[in-house]
């Protein structure tokens, strides 16, 4: 009994708001549409397989709009996820008022040293006093690079053609800076592969000894499923502070992005978008979900259409409402929308306040008298429908009921009932579009069948459950801060 | 270190992994192939950056010939493996020499993908085979592009031909065509300046460059070599495709491979483009270059699972 129930409730839903609820079924498609679109977007699997289990747990149960059908509903909810994934945004450096050290590292060829000089000109922009200091002892002619970079902005560059060690090197360099003004050193170390134990233990030596204030990844935004290895091992050596995304300016989908946060739980900060000193910009999660999703718009369009139903579509029903504008052909509408519902009226029964129409609806059989009764509307002119109990007199009424091929008390009756339905809307108006939605729903499904359900549960993305990668980024977190704090201390003295 | 042995070193990470995942597969018994079994091999062939379309390429022949049946790892490995080898199949000899006069190498790729250095690594087979390269510094953009190439050149003993920062890329290529021909040079490598494929402007720039160097000699450029960073993800196939609207590549290098990432995306750059890989990079040094052979190269990639 109550399967059949929960079966009639849930079409009765649909009719009413959109295509009802997203399933395990109605999902389907449209999960393995984003699968896809992120695994072409080149998230890493791993990352994929976490996100989808995370969103379709998320979906399973939301109310779908009623301009979207499930699957269009379900990329707004993944959009929403990313963005949620990928933030929260933070673009600060966290500079102090003594010396701040920024060390930029990552894989070769990934554009480390033109983010120095893209940093340096946004410092100086500032008003700080960046320096750059070459510490790529390594590959030919990096020094000469970052030597051209610091004149083309005027900012000094610390190198030395003949050091070895770039430890000695980076510490020569912040003592330099303490001796001329400078207030923020930026290190460009030599690109390096994560699994080159020498070269990783360089750097983290580095780290050790400059105690950097903020230590950050640079990555390609071309790079595919090898980005989750990289920066897990970058992210292990060192206490990676944020992460630089570079080279956003082609066709990229850049799903690195979402991969690189979710090992390294530290947040994007910038994106390189152009070769040019000048190509450095914030991030932002929003716009880089719709890149990744290969569909900038879609979000926009959801958060539109949610909006437009919402809001644009509900408040001009209410208003309609309200203004006693309800007619006819609105009454049509929702006739048609009722006849799929069979036994509808049964349910509507037993909700107080909804029991006139669950009379009104019994009275009917459903599909005979739906031919009929569209036939009688649609013999009657835009003012008839409007106000057809004020304009409708007998001769109307005849004319109407020949057209439709009834008696002329059946107009009648369509009439009445049509009153009744007008009315009990204008009552149901006053309580508020969403309250009376979500009386509805309580009342027939949450009430008695699903006492966890809410109405269009919004998510605010609080109370996660935290999984056991996600508890141990958060230790990390504990570990670098206690770090930073150490640092700072060493510092102070 | 032979160059096999180096290609084999730079592969075996890759082998490990791909071989251990494949292993996971199966039980000592043997394993019924089924919608699971076939999902887990789909997320294996993506995890080597394969792409979606050619790794469910490879997985339906799978299902094809198997499904519904017990197989044995060997069944299975020995079906892709030949998928694997015959669409990467290439002709042999990767460079296609000049009949008479200098053989002209053209080398593109985007960004920090590695061309500088592959060139620098080229110039070094080369002149093992006892060949006179120059080299031509056509990047005339990035700060210390040139310099970069003139360290090479001074270690590697190559003459080099540069411009002034910020001058025409086209006359710099010119020149160094001019001073191959004009020193009786075998080989005249040519470096361009990294751009994503995306920037109009600067493929169009390419193409002069390529036009340049076909107008001092009919056949040139005789090579056009897409450096392609073993990093890269799916946009490599975009990459592929507008570089050889725009200069009509002949073949890929695949650098970088000496790191943990698999490259897997020059198989849908196979399929869709149909660029060969003639070489791969393992390593920053000047001998640090292997020919890329497909039968060796996915033998390699699965080796002891046979
Ligand atoms: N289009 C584009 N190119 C970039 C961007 N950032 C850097 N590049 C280019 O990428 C290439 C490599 O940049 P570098 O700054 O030399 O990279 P790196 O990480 O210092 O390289 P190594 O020191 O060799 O490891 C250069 O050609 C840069 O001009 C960007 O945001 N967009
Ligand atoms: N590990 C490793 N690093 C490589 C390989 N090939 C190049 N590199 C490094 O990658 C970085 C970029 O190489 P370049 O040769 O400067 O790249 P490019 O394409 O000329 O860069 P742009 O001219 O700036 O676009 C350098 O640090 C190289 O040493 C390789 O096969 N393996
Ligand atoms: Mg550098
Ligand atoms: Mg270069």
């Amino acid at each position: 009994m109550f399967e059949s129930l929960q079966e009639n409730l849930s079409s009765a839903i649909r009719a009413l708001r959109g295509k009802g609820r997203l399933t395990e079924s109605n999902m389907r498609d449209g999960l393995e549409l984003v699968r896809r679109a992120l695994l072409e977007a080149d998230v890493s699997l791993s990352v994929v397989k976490d996100f989808m289990e995370h969103v379709s747990e998320q979906a399973v149960g939301e109310t779908v709009l009623k301009s979207l059908d499930p699957t269009q509903h379900l990329i707004g909810i993944v959009g929403r996820e990313l963005v949620n994934l990928m933030g929260p945004v933070d673009h600060s450096l966290h500079l102090r008022s003594g010396i701040s050290v920024l060390m930029l590292c990552g894989l070769q060829g990934s554009g480390k040293t033109t983010t120095c000089g893209k940093l340096g000109r946004m410092l100086r922009d500032s008003g700080r006093k960046p320096m750059l200091v070459a510490a790529d002892l390594q590959r030919p002619a990096a020094i000469q690079q970052l030597q051209v970079l610091g004149q083309q902005l005027g900012l000094p560059v610390h190198a030395d053609l003949t050091a070895k060690d770039p430890v000695a090197l980076c510490q020569a360099a912040v003592k330099q800076a303490k001796a001329s003004g400078v207030d923020t050193v930026i290190l460009d170390t030599a690109g390096r592969l994560h699994v080159d134990a020498e070269l990783m233990n360089q750097l983290t030596l580095i780290d050790k000894r400059l105690g950097p204030d903020q230590v950050y990844l640079v990555v390609d935004a071309m790079t595919g499923q090898d980005a989750v290895l990289s920066a897990k091992a970058f992210n292990e050596a060192l206490e990676l502070d944020g992460v630089i995304m570079t080279k956003l300016d082609g066709d990229a989908r850049g799903g690195a992005a979402l991969s690189v946060k979710q090992v390294t739980g530290v947040p994007i900060k910038f994106m390189g978008t152009g070769e040019h000193l000048d190509a450095l910009e914030e991030f932002h999660p929003d716009r880089m979900a719709g890149r990744i999703l290969g569909m900038g718009d879609v979000l926009t369009l959801v958060e539109q259409a949610q909006q437009k139903f919402d809001q644009d579509e509900m408040a001009k029903q209410e208003a309609r409402l309200r203004k006693g504008e309800f007619t006819l052909d609105d009454f049509k509408k929702m006739l048609g929308q009722t006849k799929k519902l069979g036994p509808i009226n049964k349910i509507m029964g037993m909700i107080p306040g909804l029991s006139s129409m669950g009379d009104m609806l019994d009275q009917m059989d459903a599909e005979k008298d739906m031919k009929r009764l569209t036939g009688i509307v649609d013999s009657m002119t835009p003012e008839e429908r409007r106000n057809p109990s004020r304009v409708i007199d007998q001769s109307r009424r005849r004319r109407i009921a020949a057209g439709a091929g009834v008696e002329p008390h059946e107009v009648n009756e369509l009439v009445k009932q049509f009153d009744g339905m007008a009315d009990l809307m204008k009552r149901m108006s006053g309580m508020g579009v969403r309250d009376r939605m979500k009386m509805m729903q309580e009342v027939t499904q949450g009430g008695m069948l699903n006492p966890g359900a809410k109405f269009a549960k919004q998510k605010v993305g609080t109370g996660k459950r935290l999984s056991s990668a996600e508890r141990a980024k958060l230790k990390k977190e504990r570990e670098r801060e206690l770090r930073r704090k150490k640092r700072e201390s060493r510092k102070n003295k | 270190m032979g160059l096999f042995d180096k290609l084999k070193q730079g592969l075996r990470k890759t082998t490990r992994l791909l071989n251990t995942d494949i292993r996971d597969l199966f039980k000592s018994e043997g394993r019924l192939v089924d919608e699971a079994f076939l999902g887990e091999l789909f997320d294996k062939l993506v995890k080597i950056d394969m792409g979606v379309e050619a790794a469910q390429e490879t997985v339906d022949e799978v299902g094809e010939a198997f499904r519904a049946r017990v197989v044995q790892e060997n069944d299975v490995l020995d079906k892709i493996k030949e998928k694997l080898k015959t669409l990467m199949a290439q002709p042999t000899a990767p460079i296609r020499f000049a009949a008479t006069g200098p053989t002209v190498i053209m080398v593109a790729g985007v960004n920090g993908c590695g061309k500088t250095t592959t060139i620098a690594k080229l110039t070094a087979m080369f002149q093992a085979d006892g060949k006179k390269v120059v080299l031509g510094a056509a990047d005339t953009f990035r700060a210390a592009a040139v310099e970069q190439l003139t360290i090479w050149a001074g270690r590697l003993g190559a003459e080099i031909v540069t411009g002034a920062s910020g001058s025409d890329p086209a006359s710099v290529a010119h020149r160094a065509v001019a001073k191959a021909l004009e020193t009786s040079a075998d080989v005249c490598i040519v470096d361009t300046a990294g751009r994503l494929q995306t920037q109009h402007n600067l493929m169009q720039q390419l193409t002069k460059i390529h036009r340049v160097l076909g107008k001092q000699i009919p056949e040139a450029p005789h090579e056009v070599l897409l450096v392609l960073d073993a990093t890269t993800g799916q946009n490599g196939i975009s990459q592929a495709r507008h570089f050889t609207d725009a200069v009509q590549c002949t073949g890929l290098v695949l650098a970088k491979l000496d790191g943990t990432a698999k490259g897997g995306v020059v198989v849908a750059i196979r399929k869709q483009v149909g660029l060969p890989v003639k070489y791969i990079g393992v390593g920053e040094q000047a001998d640090d270059l292997a020919l890329f052979e497909p039968g060796p190269f996915v033998d390699a990639l699965f080796a002891d699972v046979g």
